[in-house]
Parts: C-alpha cells; sequence; structure tokens
C-alpha cells in the first residue's frame, strides 16, 4: 500500500528529535486519529537553517513528517509557508487516498511553527 | 538473529492444510456435478455434501440436519439475526454486546433503524459481558440474545453456557458468534444452550468463502434468499461443494489435535505476553487467563498501531492493529474503546494471533524484534520520554 519512498522515510526518517535552541516551534495534530507532530525550526535571517520533528502516527505521518523536514531546509520562510500537504505527498511519490487526509499534516504544522514565529511566541527561553 | 518470515495473523485467516486441498481439488476435477442432479455424478457429489454435514455436525456435537452451510461468519450472523426478526414479523428487542464483531452489530444497527430495539452490553475491562446485566436487560418482547463466543480482537471468552441459561429460562433465541472459537477450543453444542452458531472454515485452517450455521432442532428463522431448495431452503443456490469438503475435513482435524494445540499455543501465548510485558509502558488487552490460546493483544503507549506494523513487517512479522489508520476509518477498534482504553492507547494496540505453524523460534524472533521496533518508534514519539 506505500510505495518504496514512503516505506524509505518511514525506515530511516531524517532529523528525527528536538532542537533546544530552537527560534519556532509547530505542532498540529488530527484530534480523531491521534496523529500528532511537532516542528522545531532553526531560522536565521528569514531562511530555516535547521529542522527537526517528532510525530506520532502512522506510517505515512512518520515518513511526510520526514519528507516535509528534508524540503524545507534552506527555504525562506516565505518559500516554506508555500508547500502545501499536497506538495509533501507528491514529494513523497504519492499517499494511500486515505492517508491524503489524516496523516498528512506536516506541511500544517510547519505553517503552524512559522506563524508562531512570526508573531513572535515561537521563541523558546534558552537558559 | 537472521531475519524470519512469521505469520501472527492468525485471526485474520490462516493457511489452508494441504491436506485439505488435496481433499478439496477432486470436486473441481472429476466430481464437478452438481449436488442436485439425479445423475450418477450428482448423486456421487451429493453423498460427499451430506458427509461433510455429517463430519461438520459430529466435530460440534450436533446433529447432521442442525448444520446449514453458508459463505461465512457475516453470512451465517445475517442469516440468524435478520431471519429471526422477519420471522417475528413485528418489532422487537434484541441484545447482543458492544464488542461484536460488526457482522453482528451492523446487522443489530440495520434491524435497530428498521424499527427493533437493540441494547447492546457494555463489558468490564476484560472484555466480558455481565451475565447480571444480561438477565436485567431483558424485556417482555426480548426475542434474541447475539452474544459472541471469543472476541476476535483481545481473546476474551464470554459466558456461554451461563448466558444459554438465561435464554433458556427466558425462551430466548441465543446465536453465538463462535468463528474465533470453533477450532481453537473444544465446543460440545449438546451441553450448551446455544441456538445458532456461526462459524467459519478460513479460521481453522479451511478455505475461504465457505462457512457454516448451526441452528438449533425447532428454532426457526425466514429466509433472507429465495431461488433453489439448498440447505433446505435457508441458504439456496449450488452449493460450494469443494469449500463445504474442505470447512468439514479442516474442521474434524482441527478438532482432532485441539487439545494439543491449545497446550502447545497457550504455553508460547504466555511467553509471548511475558516477554513483551517487559516492554516499558505496554500493557495486555483482555482477559489474563479467559481467553483463546492463540491470542495475544498489547497496547505499547506512545506510538501508533500502523506504524508498528510497518515496522514489525520490515522485519518479516504479519500482525494485525486496532488503531485507526489500520482499520481504514478515523476511530480506533470500538472494542478497546468498549474496555475503557483511551484513544492514544488503542491507537497504539496490536494484535498477535498465533496458529498451527508457529514455534518457539518464532516467539524467540518476535521478542527480539519487537523491543527493537518500539524503542525505535518511540525515538521519534512527541509523548515519550525515555
Amino acid at each position: 500500500m506505500y510505495n518504496e519512498r514512503v516505506v524509505e522515510h518511514f525506515s530511516n526518517p531524517r532529523n528525527v528529535g528536538e532542537l533546544p535552541d530552537a527560534d519556532a516551534i509547530g505542532e498540529n495534530g488530527s484530534f480523531k486519529c491521534g496523529d500528532t507532530m511537532k516542528i522545531y525550526l532553526k531560522i536565521k535571517d528569514d531562511r530555516i537553517v535547521d529542522v527537526r520533528f517528532l510525530t506520532f502516527g502512522c506510517g505515512a505521518a512518520i515518513a511526510s513528517s520526514s519528507m516535509l523536514t528534508e524540503m524545507v531546509k534552506g527555504k525562506t520562510l516565505d518559500e516554506a509557508m508555500e508547500i502545501t500537504n499536497q506538495d509533501v505527498a507528491d514529494e513523497l511519490g504519492g499517499l494511500p487516498p486515505l492517508k491524503l487526509h489524516c496523516s498528512n499534516l506536516a506541511a500544517d504544522a510547519l505553517h503552524n511553527a512559522i506563524e508562531n514565529y512570526r508573531k513572535g511566541k515561537g521563541k523558546i527561553e534558552t537558559a | 538473529m537472521s531475519k524470519r518470515n512469521i505469520y501472527m495473523d492468525h485471526s485474520a485467516t490462516t493457511p489452508v492444510r494441504e491436506e485439505v486441498v488435496e481433499a478439496m481439488l477432486p470436486f473441481y476435477r472429476e466430481l464437478y456435478g452438481n449436488p442436485s442432479s439425479v445423475h450418477a455424478l450428482g448423486r456421487t457429489v451429493r453423498r460427499a455434501v451430506e458427509e461433510a454435514r455429517e463430519k461438520t455436525a459430529l466435530a460440534l456435537g450436533a446433529e447432521p440436519t442442525e448444520i446449514y452451510f453458508t459463505a461465512g461468519g457475516t453470512e451465517s450472523n445475517n442469516i440468524t439475526l435478520r431471519g429471526a426478526a422477519k420471522k417475528r414479523g413485528k418489532p422487537g428487542h434484541i441484545i447482543t454486546s458492544s464488542i461484536e464483531h460488526h457482522a453482528v452489530l451492523d446487522v443489530c444497527s440495520e434491524l435497530a433503524a428498521e424499527g427493533h430495539r437493540v441494547t447492546f452490553l457494555p463489558v468490564d475491562h476484560y472484555g466480558r459481558v455481565n451475565v447480571n446485566q444480561l438477565q436485567a436487560a431483558i424485556t417482555p418482547d426480548t426475542f434474541m440474545f447475539s452474544i459472541m463466543a471469543a472476541n476476535n480482537e483481545i481473546g476474551t471468552l464470554q459466558p456461554l453456557a451461563e448466558i444459554g441459561e438465561v435464554a433458556r429460562e427466558h425462551q430466548i433465541l441465543f446465536h453465538t458468534d463462535a468463528v474465533q472459537l470453533v477450532g481453537q477450543l473444544p465446543i460440545d453444542l449438546k451441553s450448551l444452550n446455544v441456538d445458532f452458531l456461526s462459524l467459519s472454515a478460513h479460521k481453522f485452517n479451511g478455505p475461504k468463502g465457505i462457512g457454516a450455521l448451526y441452528m438449533r432442532k425447532g428454532a426457526k428463522v425466514t429466509p433472507l434468499y429465495c431461488g433453489g431448495g439448498q440447505e433446505r431452503k435457508l441458504r439456496p443456490g449450488t452449493e460450494n461443494v469443494p469449500g463445504i469438503v474442505g470447512l468439514s475435513l479442516a474442521l474434524e482435524l482441527a478438532v482432532a489435535e485441539i487439545e494439543e494445540k491449545r497446550k502447545r499455543l497457550e504455553a508460547l501465548r504466555t511467553k509471548m505476553i511475558k516477554g513483551l510485558l517487559a516492554i516499558s509502558e505496554t500493557i495486555l488487552n483482555g482477559h489474563p487467563e479467559e481467553r483463546l490460546p492463540n491470542n495475544v493483544n498489547v497496547s505499547f503507549k506512545h506510538i501508533e498501531g500502523e506504524a508498528i506494523l510497518l515496522g514489525l513487517d520490515l522485519e518479516g512479522i504479519a500482525a494485525s492493529s486496532g488503531s485507526a489508520c489500520s482499520s481504514g476509518s478515523l476511530d480506533p477498534s470500538h472494542v478497546l474503546s468498549a474496555i475503557g482504553l483511551d484513544h492514544p492507547t488503542a491507537h497504539g494496540s496490536i494484535r498477535f494471533s498465533l496458529g498451527r505453524g508457529n514455534t518457539k523460534e518464532d516467539v524467540d524472533y518476535l521478542l527480539q524484534v519487537v523491543p527493537r521496533v518500539v524503542d525505535k518508534l518511540r525515538r521519534i514519539s512527541p509523548t515519550y520520554h525515555a
């Protein structure tokens, strides 16, 4: 049901974890099916220089989280805001139809992080 | 440890035994006759069908005239519940449990939409129906109990004998969906007050698409289909002869080795449960003892079932999950919700179901792989803190 690319990202997810000095944190979840993604961004001159994620969810949720983190590195915030969930699914070579609406949440989490950053809420205190 | 391929999804379906395949083949080849035909070929095939009926009856402690071949568990459930409602002819009350298979639940919901009243009994946190609650739910128009023999997800066994006594006392029909029980544990319909029992061949190393309904002598339902006289008009249509032959042999063989298999699988099951519960924040779903010998169902907190299944599959292990993502809906399993699991815990549930082919080496391999898969996913989880 999943293509090889999805399975590969699921098996070897990129950029897993937290960023202790993140400039922005975003979150998105589907209350119903339970999938949750947390994304951490390091931003320099309006450009994403580093990214990490943590995800609770199915294979598609983990693979799309991983794929998104690869897609956003080096992008400006404006460019990152343009990325859609569909773009992530396309980059993965497609997801099963049922997964498109429930597990494909990564771009929304990213947008949430950028919005938080722009609102100035995303900064976490560095001790 | 080198990679193995392990099938631990026998509650979904089982491989057909070689002897069963061999016994079926002549009925696709030279013995292709229609059992309803007058000629010699037809008569030979008719004899095979009736012998299969006798074998099936013998394995269950029933009379041959009480066995009706159907397309499987779902059809047997529909014939019983819808047929009994049709026979009644006016709205009435059905008592079932909240953890039935959808092949019972959905039929009951439809009957409710058609004007019947249905009580979906709650279960305790092991998944057992309370017989006192069942008794208290009875009203003067209650005409049917439908309580499964063993749950397909968590393996919990229901007190069939006690439920049967209540049914008899109140002259209420009692149907049990025994799809998961038959072939796993002995059943003797002479000593149980069950009026209808559904079974499916592919759960006990028989072929798919064939099942049976036991209907006690004297119990009556209105047939759902018309079109022929087969299966005494209860299930018209030319008989699935190879399937019927396969079902009866698979059942005969399963029953012959039932005690040996039970002991062997129970030992493997106990070892698996112990090994899996050694993983932190892991819980057993279902009853510790009153469960099918082949069922292990656990929840790994902080991670999602479909991801676990995928991780296990990449290591060669086939299992199943009650998570929303693996069920094709957005809700976690109704069974896990009914036993009181919160959504995240229900989403992290995995069912391993053992079968004839599983060995101690399979369990050893599984207990090596599962902790690794769980740990890897927990490292990605936003809620897990090691």
